[in-house]
């Protein structure tokens, strides 16, 4: 003979977790794919200056990092208080850039090379005098195009 | 010997493993894209060049900062809210002054015949102190008017934005108003030294 059990009736209703791993894994797949790790350790000072008439950078793989700013304090008793230059991890100065942007082109694409971006990322207070250096520097490299890194704001303080 | 079951793996942990990974790189994204003011940098002198045509007076917007952060406009102190339209009124020259650069008419496509400003060139010295927020800002400015002028003509003849015409038409309006900012050498008077 069949039985029918009677429902159980009230108490809470466990809610099935047996998708949660799916739900996560798709969260995780989704910030993997759109991570991009952070290339350097900063250890200059930087805070980007402001701007409004931005353009996007389009391909990271064509461009390469100049930071300029003061050395954070854990580094300013070896390097001082003077704005500083940093490529990839380390100090440099004006005269590394010219070596520095010919191996960053050499480790690019053949086709890519004309293309290369130079991006420079340089605190807000730093003098123009350092820029200026680096430009030059630029120049003479060859590496012509150039992009001052700025956050975007909606309107310019005066 | 008896046949062993396989035994299933327990699954109940890769919640907590999923979660730990997806912390992970949730900490370590940077999901700000780049953005910045793109330029050109001239290409390097070999030699000083002789016979350079001498370019008039006229046609030269000068912006000087110094390292005090002052903006200098044609010799005249300016603030930076009034650069835009300065340097707006110097491209366009709507009123044909001879203080003003002067207007050719040439040939666009799509436009026709078109007055141009066509030697106008905008110079921009900066001094060694000057604060990079400064020149940027300057910077900005110059290219919002360029923008803007762009924009203008654009909506005029095709009615829609710059950024939404196609590249011959771009190209069309380029011509019309270029990005001509030309940096001039560095020059160290007055550098704090070092």
């Amino acid at each position: 003979m069949a039985k029918f059990r009677k429902k159980k009736s009230g108490g809470q209703q466990a809610i099935n977790t047996a998708s949660l791993p799916d739900i996560v894994f798709m969260l995780l797949f989704f910030f993997m794919v759109t991570t991009t790790m952070k290339e350097v350790s900063l250890k200059v000072l930087n805070r980007a200056p402001e701007a409004t008439e931005l353009t996007k950078l389009e391909r990271k793989s064509l461009v390469t990092y100049i930071y300029v700013g003061v050395p954070l304090k854990q580094y300013q008793g070896r390097y001082g208080t003077n704005p500083r230059i940093q490529l990839n991890d380390a100090f440099a100065t004006v005269d590394d850039i010219q070596s520095y942007i010919v191996q960053e082109r050499e480790s690019m694409k053949e086709q890519d090379r004309p293309l290369m971006t130079v991006s420079i990322k340089a605190d807000h207070e730093s003098p123009m005098g350092d820029i200026t250096d680096i430009k030059q520097a630029l120049r003479k490299a060859q590496a012509l195009r150039i992009n001052y890194s700025a956050r975007q704001v909606e309107k310019l303080k005066y | 010997m008896a046949k062993r079951d396989i035994q299933e793996v327990n699954a109940g942990s890769m919640a907590d493993i999923a979660f730990l990974l997806l912390i992970f790189f949730l900490m370590t994204t940077t999901m700000d894209t780049d953005k910045g003011l793109s330029r050109m940098l001239p290409p390097p002198i070999t030699e000083e060049p002789k016979d350079q045509p001498p370019v008039k007076e006229r046609n030269v917007f000068e912006v000087l900062i110094n390292s005090r952060n002052l903006l200098l406009v044609e010799n005249q102190y300016m603030d930076l809210r009034d650069l835009k339209e300065a340097t707006k009124e110097f491209l366009q020259n709507p009123m044909n002054l001879s203080t003003l650069p002067e207007i050719e008419m040439m040939e666009v496509p799509y436009f026709n015949v078109y007055p141009v400003t066509k030697n106008a060139v905008i110079s921009l010295q900066t001094d060694r102190g000057t604060q990079y927020q400064m020149y940027l800002n300057v910077q900005n400015e110059l290219q919002a008017a360029i923008t803007e002028l762009r924009n203008e003509i654009s909506m005029k003849q095709f009615n829609k934005r710059y950024d939404d015409l196609d590249k011959d038409q771009q190209e069309a309006v380029r011509m019309i108003y270029p990005q001509r900012i030309s940096e001039a050498e560095p020059r160290s008077v007055g550098a704090r030294k070092p």
